[in-house]
């Protein structure tokens, strides 16, 4: 190391460092600030006094949304859609990638390079034929509709991240497994899928994340309210109530809160993983 | 860190691993192998069959129909839904709108990643709130993100023309999303708060790459904050950096639920993209032949798009990668 210079010093030539990095972050958090305050006010209140905090508080609009079965159903039916979404991926998946990066058989390449391809088709280039699809077999308004096509698109990505963590794992363990009579299923199930604990973590938290955020299937599969998910709820609620300005911001507070809790709580393996989705891609 | 690599890092080091080639076990030996190979993949492959690869050249198909969704399409007109395509003045809006956000995705987007990158890079006290805070919003649906920034530049009402006002700057104030000339600036804004922390993640996990000795001997040799940056960081970032900008792109070819949410394409096509054209002819017109045209064409820009970046410009990441890999060994 060269010598530091002085603290004082330091300090002054970062101090526009510090400038800009605490602008860019008012900038970001302004409009998520501003959300959950203008939701503690009517929108009267709004429209006379944006800026300033709320006087009287109104909570309201928050409980209204609260106590309404509506938003339970909703956030119900996401995370139902989201489990079985990543429950079909990862399972479908961690089998395939275990038979790409295990065994060497004719094809295996070629149906490698299928899912690699895969992972650039953007949804909405499938997304008029698969609605047909649905429609034909009779999945629309039905759960599965969207969490089979999810899971479909889900695979590659999955498949990629899957198949390079597989293969890390030494091969002597396989042998050493076969010869105490374990079969290639035995082998994956209780020594390959236990030791691949962290890669499941990392392509479930990106399943789960992708199925919460989806809206264009849920919007054309589900047209009774009974399977709306948070996105198609954002979106009604705010043409049913386009001029209660307040209490959309509520609600729409209120249908952040999960996504943010998910991001509090698994920060580190949710960056990971979508940093590691992204770059395996 | 395996991160930077653009393709499956292994087969570098897949040969001592591989398991044992099968040539020369018996033939019932490699049936049963065959065979186990294939229950294992079979789940996947129906479901990647059915419901990927089979809607996209079921809509390939279509295409050449004039077809408005019910029974079988009878109605042949061969290429004719293409040559509508490329004549629709809409489509080559699309076109011209996908090619906006990229350039300033990667001439405005990026660089500021980028430098946010760089800085939160340094021991600034905070930083770790500050890169939990920048990436906060890409956690969030496009939908909540579109419907609290309609709200925010809602015209007159919203939280940016008051703060217009109030600090005297009526005039700046204006339409936001109702106007034709501003609808996209607007739009890239938000997707500018949306997005550039997920790419200042990926730049933040090169850095994290990037040896500090390196950093050390150049000072050492003279070399200034600026030089460093020119001559170390964005070098040995160049990996990271095409895989962000091609994200980028293949992101501005699909985007649509926030422009869905926000304008529906409007006013008067100024923010239509081509998934949302798309949409109003698939499902709100029913002419799904040439909505099925549309997607193909998404489909072909896309995949010539990926061939092209994967054979200029990411290759000789891949062949660098398993060079040092191999050096390493």
């Amino acid at each position: 190391m060269s010598a530091p210079p002085p603290t004082a010093r330091r300090r002054l030539r970062s101090a526009p460092l510090y400038a800009i990095v605490w602008l860019v972050g008012v900038v970001m958090v302004t409009p998520l600030l501003y959300a959950v305050v203008s939701g503690f006010k009517s929108t009267d209140q709004l429209s006379r006094n944006p800026f300033g905090l709320p006087s009287p508080w109104v909570a309201s609009n928050y409980t209204d949304v609260l106590a309404s079965g509506a938003f339970w159903r909703m956030l119900g039916a996401s995370t139902l859609i989201a489990v079985g979404t990543t429950v079909l991926t990862v399972g479908a998946a961690a089998l395939a990638a275990f038979a790409l990066a295990r065994f060497a058989f004719r094809g295996r390449e070629l149906l490698f390079t299928l899912f690699t391809v895969g992972l650039m088709f953007p949804f909405a280039v499938a997304i008029l034929p698969l609605f047909i699809l649905l429609r034909t077999f009779g999945l629309l308004d039905n759960p599965w509709g969207v969490i089979l096509p999810q899971a479909a698109f889900g695979l590659p990505v999955t498949v990629v991240i899957l198949r390079g963590f597989f293969r890390e794992i030494p091969g002597e363990l396989e042998e050493a497994a076969t010869l105490d009579g374990c079969s290639a299923f035995g082998f994956f199930w209780r020594i390959l899928l236990p030791m691949a604990r962290p890669a499941l973590g990392t392509v479930s938290i990106l399943a789960v994340v992708g199925s919460w955020n989806n809206f264009l299937l849920p919007l054309l599969v589900f047209s009774k309210q009974t399977w709306w998910t948070i996105p198609i709820g954002v979106q009604q609620f705010q043409g049913q109530y386009a001029t209660d300005i307040a209490r959309v911001f509520a609600y729409l507070v209120l249908a952040m809160v999960p996504a943010l809790a998910f991001y509090a709580v698994a920060e580190r393996q949710l960056i990971g993983g979508i940093t590691l989705g992204a770059t395996k891609g | 860190m395996t991160t930077t690599y653009v393709q499956d890092p292994t087969p570098a080091t897949a040969p001592a691993k591989r398991p044992p080639s099968t040539a020369g076990r018996p033939l019932g030996r490699r049936f049963t192998d065959w065979l186990t190979a294939v229950c294992f993949t079979l789940p996947a492959l129906l479901l990647f069959g059915a419901l990927v690869l089979a809607p996209i050249l079921y809509a390939l198909y279509v295409s050449l129909f004039n077809w408005g969704g019910f029974g079988a399409p009878s109605d042949y007109v061969g290429l004719d839904n293409y040559s509508r395509l490329l004549r629709d003045p809409v489509f080559r809006g699309d076109l011209w709108r996908s090619l906006l956000m990229v350039l300033f995705s990667v001439c405005v987007q990026l660089p500021f990643a980028l430098g946010m990158a760089v800085l939160l890079n340094q021991k600034l006290r905070g930083r770790a709130l500050y890169r939990m805070l920048f990436f906060a919003p890409y956690v969030l649906s496009e939908v909540i993100t579109g419907v609290l920034f309609s709200m925010i530049f809602a015209p007159q009402a919203g939280l940016a023309d008051k703060a217009l006002g109030a600090v005297g700057l009526d005039g700046l104030g204006g339409l936001w999303f109702a106007d034709q000339n501003h609808v996209l600036p607007t739009l890239f804004l938000v997707m500018t708060w949306k997005y550039f922390g997920f790419h200042m993640m990926l730049y933040l996990a090169g850095l994290q790459g990037i040896p500090a000795e390196l950093h050390e001997a150049a000072r050492i040799d003279g070399a200034g904050p600026w030089q460093r940056f020119r001559h170390i960081t964005l070098p040995l970032l160049g990996p990271t950096v095409r895989i962000s900008v091609f994200l980028s792109v293949i992101g501005a070819i699909q985007l649509f639920d926030l422009v869905w949410v926000v304008t529906q394409g409007g006013p008067d096509h100024h923010s239509e993209t081509m998934a949302v054209t798309l949409f109003q002819f698939g499902f709100q017109r029913y002419q799904i032949g040439y909505a099925s045209a549309i997607s193909i064409a998404m489909f072909l820009i896309s995949l010539v798009f990926a061939l092209v970046y994967q054979r200029w410009v990411l290759r000789r990441d891949t062949e660098g990668a398993l060079t040092t890999m191999r050096a390493h060994r």
